[in-house]
């Protein structure tokens, strides 16, 4: 093992020091040249993607690499991972300049504070010690509770803040608590060591079992999952929208890797105990996710409670404990960040004058308003809701199918059930958007690289349904499957 | 003689009171504050007692890094706290509830 590899952490490095240098000289510009923060933000995303495809280990003819006494891991799972948690802030950040803009909130604080997150989001997909999960976690959350309260002004943003604030740090504890719990009972931090001591020892310990307990808690309120989901309407209500986007997007990638590192990779050994749990964790989102949707007026709301629906069929994914079932899981978290920022994109792309787009009424006649953005937005729909030929179809497929090999029937037709109820409320947007009288008729402006990044994204929806076997099999083969 | 179960039950009995405190206040978020400093001291106690018992570092060095990190949130905490006092004009926690649906 090579304790000084500090190269593979390179991204990282990257990151961390360029998010420094943007903070530094945000401090030397001037209000009307804040647009440079933006560039570097973009050519800081560019370059760490750049690094993360020059992966030295796989040309060594390597799985997978560690550095930092094994505390740290590349492999490829966690390099598609952070390729697409860069891709997806990319486009988080055209979306959010045009919103951040309009509402007067265009600061540097909002690249910092997301590109620190951002670092979070890598350390975590690569963390392979209980301490690095947990540094990488407080980095997401700390940075995600400063920019829920974003905007000063807002009775309804600090709100959120301070809710998402007080719930987080409950499920930090819950998880520090589990974590405390397993150290006790293998005596050790890193994950493989702690996988090699629970196969020498057995994994009847009830110390073991109990620390289990707290860690899917902690993750269950990481991942939004129910019954620990209260937050998520909430924060993604009160948030502007633009952060709302940032964190129903990329962090969840993280919280996928999370899971499978701690409850693979670790606890690998007590597959039966967790995945009792976590089915019934997947089960309840699936049901009440797709149920309270329905209710919603609110799009940020709906989707929110979309995001609750969707994380449990991550969950699924990870269920079955194979390699494929894992691939499909990554599949669908990577599909499902795409869609959400697209579906976020939408609500900026309406929000206009100092107004929030987000009433499900404000998205009335979008048809004879603009047809093409329509058309995307009628995309994003079909493709949450599990219509073929968009992308959403296939990852919904391939969990459920993972689901039916490992023999858990009830839950992939309880799944099919209510993806089915949850058709109605994606596809009654799509109803409002073509079959009703606009309520405005002013246009719907927007710069151009908004225009052209919105429309890369609903391309993507079909494209990458369309030829789908590509990130299928690119996913599959990270778990060797 | 005190042996590990001890140390285990005062960092379960102060994990316990930590999150009651959280559910059970209504009235001041500060207090609730407090809980979450509570709940990360508990978990410390279990680490350094399970780093004694079983005469391995590990557990220390992470406590340092939890309490690094505490004294973080701790500071964003407070700052939504001072947020949420010029917004509204309170900090009582059942008047937090603009946000339903």
């Amino acid at each position: 093992m090579n304790t000084t590899n500090m190269l593979l952490a390179a991204p990282e490095l990257w990151v961390l020091t360029m998010a420094c240098v943007i903070l530094i000289v945000d401090l030397f510009l001037r209000e009307e040249r804040r647009g440079i923060i933006h560039m570097l933000a973009m050519i800081t995303l560019i370059f760490a993607a750049i690094i993360t495809l020059r992966a030295d280990y796989l040309s060594e003819g390597l799985r997978s690499a560690t550095a930092f006494n094994g505390s740290f891991i590349r492999d490829p799972m966690g390099d598609v991972l952070k390729l697409f948690s860069l891709f997806v802030l990319g486009i988080v950040y055209i979306y959010s300049k045009f919103y951040l803009r309009q509402f007067r909130m265009f600061r540097a604080d909002f690249y910092t504070l997301s590109l620190f997150a951002l670092l979070g989001v890598m350390l975590l997909i690569s963390a392979n010690n209980l301490v690095t999960i947990y540094l990488g976690l407080e980095l997401i959350s700390l940075s995600s509770y400063a920019l829920v309260a974003f905007d000063r002004e807002s009775k309804r943003g600090s709100e959120a803040a301070m809710k998402y604030f007080v719930l987080g740090s409950m499920a930090s504890g819950m998880l520090l608590y589990g974590m405390s719990m397993i150290y006790g009972a293998t005596g050790s931090m890193d994950l493989i060591q702690i996988a090699d001591a629970i196969s020498t020892r057995g994994g009847d310990d009830l110390l073991l079992v109990f620390g289990m307990v707290f860690l899917v808690v902690g993750l269950a309120f990481k991942l939004g999952v129910v019954p620990f989901h209260m937050w998520i309407p909430d924060v993604y209500h009160g948030a502007p929208v633009a952060v709302t986007l940032f964190i129903s997007s990329v962090p969840k990638m993280a919280a996928f890797a999370m899971a499978f590192r701690l409850l693979h990779t670790g606890l690998g050994e007590l597959h039966a105990d967790w995945q009792q749990m976590l089915s019934l964790l997947a089960i309840l989102s699936i049901v009440l996710g797709n149920l309270a949707a329905i209710a919603q007026t609110n799009i940020k709301r709906m989707l929110a409670y979309s995001t609750i629906s969707h994380m449990g069929f991550v969950l699924m994914g990870l269920l079955p404990g194979t390699a494929s079932g894992f691939g499909a899981g990554m599949y669908y978290v990577i599909v499902y960040s795409v869609m959400s920022a697209a579906g976020f994109g939408m609500v900026i792309l309406l929000s206009a004058r100092g107004v929030e787009a987000e009433q499900l009424d404000d998205f009335k006649g979008l048809n004879q308003r603009n047809s093409w953005y329509a058309a995307i937005m009628a995309m994003v729909m079909f493709s949450m809701a599990g219509v073929p030929v968009f992308v959403g179809f296939f990852a919904k497929w391939l969990v459920i199918k993972a689901a039916l090999d490992a023999g858990l029937v009830w839950l992939a037709i309880m799944a099919v059930i209510f993806s089915v109820v949850g058709a109605f409320y994606y596809l009654r947007v799509v109803k409002l958007m073509y079959f009703d009288e606009p309520v405005t008729e002013s246009p719907i402006e927007a710069p151009v690289d908004f225009r052209a990044a919105i429309s890369l994204n609903g391309v993507m929806i079909l494209g990458l349904g369309i030829f789908s076997s590509s990130l299928i099999a690119v996913c599959m083969s990270s778990f060797g499957a | 003689m005190l042996t590990l179960a001890h140390f285990l039950s005062l960092g379960a009995i102060l994990f316990c009171l930590s999150v009651a405190g959280i559910f059970l206040n209504r009235k001041n978020v500060i207090i609730i504050l407090m809980c979450i400093e509570l709940m990360l001291l508990a978990v410390n106690m279990n680490f350094v007692a399970f780093s004694r018992f079983l005469g391995n570092l590990d557990g220390q060095v992470f406590v340092f890094f939890i309490l690094t990190v505490a004294a973080a949130e701790a500071a964003i905490g407070l700052a939504i706290l001072v947020v949420v006092f010029r917004n509204r004009g309170t900090i009582n926690v059942s008047e937090l509830d603009d946000l339903k649906g």
